[in-house]
């Protein structure tokens, strides 16, 4: 081992990104393409009495206008709950209304602006609070006629809720007998944005043999597939997604919308081409954005502060349609406990439908949110029984042999090791120099921990491939339906190649474009599986390849192909290195002096499925969700002015445990990225309504990121615990570095500021509040 | 002053040549570099000024190209990211790992390439003024950071 794995390797199409060559599926520039152009709601809850559409239909340019009567299907990735364009009433701000295919986009917004609708405003329900009380407004008033689309989701009749998922593990009666402090405390997190800088994009056209061409900014190019197939009954086979570079994703690219809109508008104008772009706005609100939370947690625990009972209700905001919230609910469950060894567990998660835009999957899949309310009880638990908040963290830590809360056990393997984590954060972090230190001029420099621990809830069937095909020269293409979102998947996949191959990554060509007609299926590029997922077809792929590479060889050498080995593009005796056959010889087919050939072409097939992941029992939440586990602390440290109540964020820092780290700088960036957009949802991220649901932040102007400069120093360290089933041990690394960062500055701040922080984002209003008892 | 209402012919130099582009009244800068010249290097975020992604030089000084009409760069020197042919900029991002997805990445070249002609003594806080006006939605901004610094420090 260690022929390329652990190097810093430059992505392949790096070069391209720099001198503005990589092209993003809007920069394919088409002459006569149509523009679609979506109508949205300005209401968060309405009836729709009347659409006007007679003036606009005779607008420049005009080739139809489309509206929700037009369309008889419902759509949703578990739930077919949602419309593509609103039907009788709208759900949430932002909602698609109708929409304009014209011959340009200027004409199109022209018409657009001349459509007349009349609502009749409905009751709005603007919080999770609101959408649970009794004789509350349903949203749904359908919700039990919806078609499910896998059997795991539970909507309640007569109520806003579309699931609910339960964690019962060990004697509930027990663990509180035994506790002797008990600790409550509830919070409210909420929704945000992506905001991928590429908003997103989609183009259909329809071509006179029936072939449906799509192509999309899409982070799941065959979900597409199945989404067209599925809502319109078009076979699968003739649907064509092709996805090119995407300009970031984190989760928001998942969803399928646009690309539904697209198809539905080509459809419309005998298949021509139409393509369809979010604004900034749009892709804000009208697309799918991130879950908010409203969470009650209550732990009990031993004197020396052992944890001995947990009951947690979180409700999720999904929004206005389900989408994936299910999913993010059943995740929430699943890792409900943190990294933490808890025996006694009720848990319940619901979803819960409000008229907020539609969430989806975001970076962490709702394991952000997750966190920041166990990583508070940590803190909480620690003041109360006057521990340490890293040594509370130790004694409560995660250890081969306990068990999940869904009851699988935990091994080194499959998990890793938490408290080395923990070891090393706590240098890396200088913790033992003290948790608050007041300074000179009002100012005091504090830290604070926030710890993680992940795995995917992927369908238990999910699968992964890899076609490898040679050059003449010997070099290997190598093609996979895996997605260049922007963390590097490509160049890993060749990198995990190039080791098994023992070659040069440099002669290997990684198809940066998925076509789903020619691309082997990938379930989806999300859920920081890719590595794990594409990487062992990769490795099964390469093998393949390696297998017929010896048996060409020993045709040639006449010997048994035991006794030969590949590296180096050559294949050798392996008792006399001297003689070899290099790759391009044989690669498609050998040719004897005389010229008879042998062989053919050699081609390497790889797959991977999940194994041994099951359905979570309905009651009890039994079962195995994902394949393994990632975990993790991190930190942050601030510089509190105890006057204004503003703060610096001076330093952020990760430890994770990696399994073994394939590419140093690639997932560092990866995990700098991710702590700094995990900054910007403590800080200053979120959605923010008005009384009517009206989000009022739908620009970067007023929706507020972090921005160089405002970054902290940033500190990472790995701790390397093999996962024996990933290829070279490399345990999936990608959504992680957010997950704990939320929690750890609402810890540094509480400390800092002496308040009990429960929302985020955490602004010096906030704490001012929290300090003065001035409600808002 | 020039005014015009309907559709015309106008000249402008892009990547020092001299291109005639048919343009409306209406067409911002961005808009034309894309669609009329296509330059899809130049990306657009938000179209409101407030993402970077669109930056061009205009005299050698990075401005939003979603922010300015087509026909005011008339008489201008318009440079993109297509137009920087091998700067030091572009290799320091690629040896610093400055980007992932890309998207953002010739805003931030054009920022980072004027800054280094008209301020090659910039100390941080210069640096940040000038890179606030951008947003990465990817990295967490060090990188971003170490990349400028070595071509300023001439390490590139
Ligand atoms: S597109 Fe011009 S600043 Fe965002
Ligand atoms: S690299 Fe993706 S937004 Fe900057």
């Amino acid at each position: 081992m260690g022929y390329i794995i652990g190097k810093n390797i430059v992505r392949k199409e790096a070069f391209n990104k720099v001198t503005g060559t990589a092209k993003y599926t809007d920069d394919f520039i088409t002459t006569g393409i149509y523009h679609a152009e979506l109508l949205i709601s300005p209401y968060a809850h309405a009836k729709i009495i009347n659409i006007d559409i007679f003036e606009a239909v005779s607008s420049t340019g005009v080739k139809t206008i489309i509206t929700g009567s037009d369309i008889n299907v419902l759509c949703g990735p578990l739930l077919d709950d949602m419309p593509p364009l609103a039907k009788e009433k709208v759900r949430y701000h932002g909602e698609p209304v109708a929409m304009v295919v014209a011959d340009c986009e200027q004409n199109a917004k022209a018409a657009v602006a001349k459509i007349n609708v009349q609502y009749q405003p409905l009751q709005v329900v603007n919080s999770v609070l609101n959408a649970l009380k009794e004789n509350t407004v349903i949203i749904h008033e359908n919700l039990q006629q919806y078609k499910k689309n896998v059997p795991d989701v539970y909507p309640e009749a007569n109520s806003n809720i579309c699931s609910h998922v339960k964690i019962r593990k060990g004697d509930q009666q027990k663990g509180w007998q035994d506790s002797e402090i008990i600790v409550e405390s509830s919070f409210t997190l909420p929704q945000s944005d992506h905001a991928a800088m590429e908003t997103r994009t989609a183009q259909c056209e329809i071509l006179p043999n029936g072939r449906v061409i799509i192509s999309s900014s899409t982070q799941a190019p065959f979900s597409v597939k199945e989404q067209i197939n599925k809502t319109f009954q078009v076979p699968i086979g003739v649907i064509d997604v092709n996805v090119f570079f995407v300009g970031g994703g984190f989760g928001g690219k998942v969803p399928v919308q646009l690309e539904i809109l697209a198809y539905i508008a080509s459809k419309a104008v005998d298949g021509h081409a139409v393509k369809i772009v979010n604004n900034r706005e749009k892709d804000m609100i009208t697309s799918p954005g991130k879950i908010g939370l409203e969470a009650n947690m209550k732990i009990g625990a031993k004197k020396n502060g052992k944890i001995m009972a947990a009951e947690m209700h979180f409700n999720v905001d999904c929004g206005g349609y389900a989408e994936i919230g299910p999913r993010i609910a059943k995740a929430i469950a699943v890792d409900c406990a943190g990294p933490y060894n808890i025996e006694n567990i009720s848990c319940d998660v619901l979803c819960v439908y409000t008229n907020h835009p539609v969430a989806t999957s975001f970076r962490g899949f709702g394991h952000t949110s997750q966190a920041f309310c166990i990583e508070r009880m940590l803190d909480k638990l620690a003041a109360a029984l006057n521990i340490d908040p890293l040594e509370i963290r130790m004694i409560n830590a995660l250890v081969e042999g306990n068990y999940s809360p869904t009851q699988v056990k935990i091994t080194l393997s499959n998990t890793g090791n938490f408290g080395e984590c923990l070891n090393k954060l706590k240098t890396l972090i200088n913790w033992d120099e003290g948790q608050r230190i007041e300074e000179n001029n009002n100012l005091v420099r504090a830290k604070g921990i926030g710890c993680f621990i992940k795995t995917s809830d992927s369908p238990t069937n999910a699968i992964s491939g890899v076609l490898l095909t040679f050059n003449s020269d010997g070099s290997i293409n190598l093609n996979c339906g895996v997605v260049e979102i922007g963390p590097g998947m490509k160049t890993t996949a060749a990198q995990i190649l190039a080791e098994k191959m023992k070659m040069d990554i440099g002669r290997i060509h990684v198809k940066m474009e998925v076509d789903t007609q020619t691309s082997p299926v990938h379930w989806k590029t999300v859920a920081s599986m890719t590595t794990y997922m594409v990487g062992r077809a990769v490795l099964s792929a390469a093998e393949d390849l390696i297998r017929q590479l010896l048996n060409a060889a020993a045709t040639v050498f006449k010997c048994a192909p035991e006794d030969l080995e590949v590296a180096d593009e050559k294949v050798f005796l392996k008792t006399d290195l001297q003689t070899y056959l290099t790759l391009k010889d044989i690669v498609h087919g050998y040719q004897y002096q005389n010229g008879n050939s042998v062989v053919g072409q050699i081609m390497g097939r790889g797959s991977f499925i999940m194994n041994q992941l099951t359905f979570l029992d309905k009651e009890t939440g039994l079962g195995k969700a994902g394949p393994y586990w990632t975990v993790g602390a991190q930190a942050v440290e601030i510089e509190f002015d105890t006057q204004q109540h503003t703060y610096r964020i001076l330093k952020a820092a990760t430890v994770v445990d990696a399994g073994k780290v394939l590419n140093p700088k690639t997932v560092k960036g990866v995990l700098m990225g991710g702590m700094c957009m995990g900054l910007g949802l403590g800080t200053s991220e979120s959605f923010i309504y008005d009384t009517e649901g009206i989000v009022q932040n739908t620009s970067f102007r007023t929706y507020k990121m972090m921005r160089y400069g405002e970054n902290p120093d940033y500190l990472i360290d790995f701790v390397e615990t093999p996962q024996i089933d990933a290829p070279y041990g490399s345990r999936g690394l990608a959504e992680h570095g957010i997950i704990g960062i939320p929690a750890a500055l609402a810890n540094a701040i509480s400390v800092a500021a002496h308040v009990d922080i429960i929302n985020l984002p955490i602004t010096p209003e906030q704490i001012w509040r929290l300090k003065a008892g001035v409600q808002v | 002053m020039l005014a015009f209402s309907e559709k015309s012919i106008v000249k402008l130099n892009v990547n020092g040549e001299n291109v005639t582009v048919m343009i409306n009244p209406s067409y911002t800068l961005l808009h034309v570099l894309r669609e009329e010249l296509g330059l899809t290097g130049t990306k657009p975020g938000c179209e409101n000024g407030d993402c970077g992604a669109c930056t061009v030089l205009v005299d050698g000084w990075p401005i939003k190209s979603c922010l300015m009409l087509a026909a005011e760069a008339i008489g201008h020197q318009i440079v993109t990211v297509e137009g920087l042919k091998n700067a030091p900029i572009q290799k320091s991002f690629v040896e610093n790992w400055g980007f992932q997805c890309g998207y953002c990445t010739s805003g931030f070249l054009m920022v980072c390439h004027a800054l280094k002609n008209i301020h090659p003594d910039a100390n941080d806080f210069v640096i940040e003024q000038w890179l606030q006006s951008n947003l990465c939605r990817c990295t967490g901004y060090g990188e971003i950071k170490n990349a400028v610094k070595a071509v300023l420090e001439n390490r590139i």
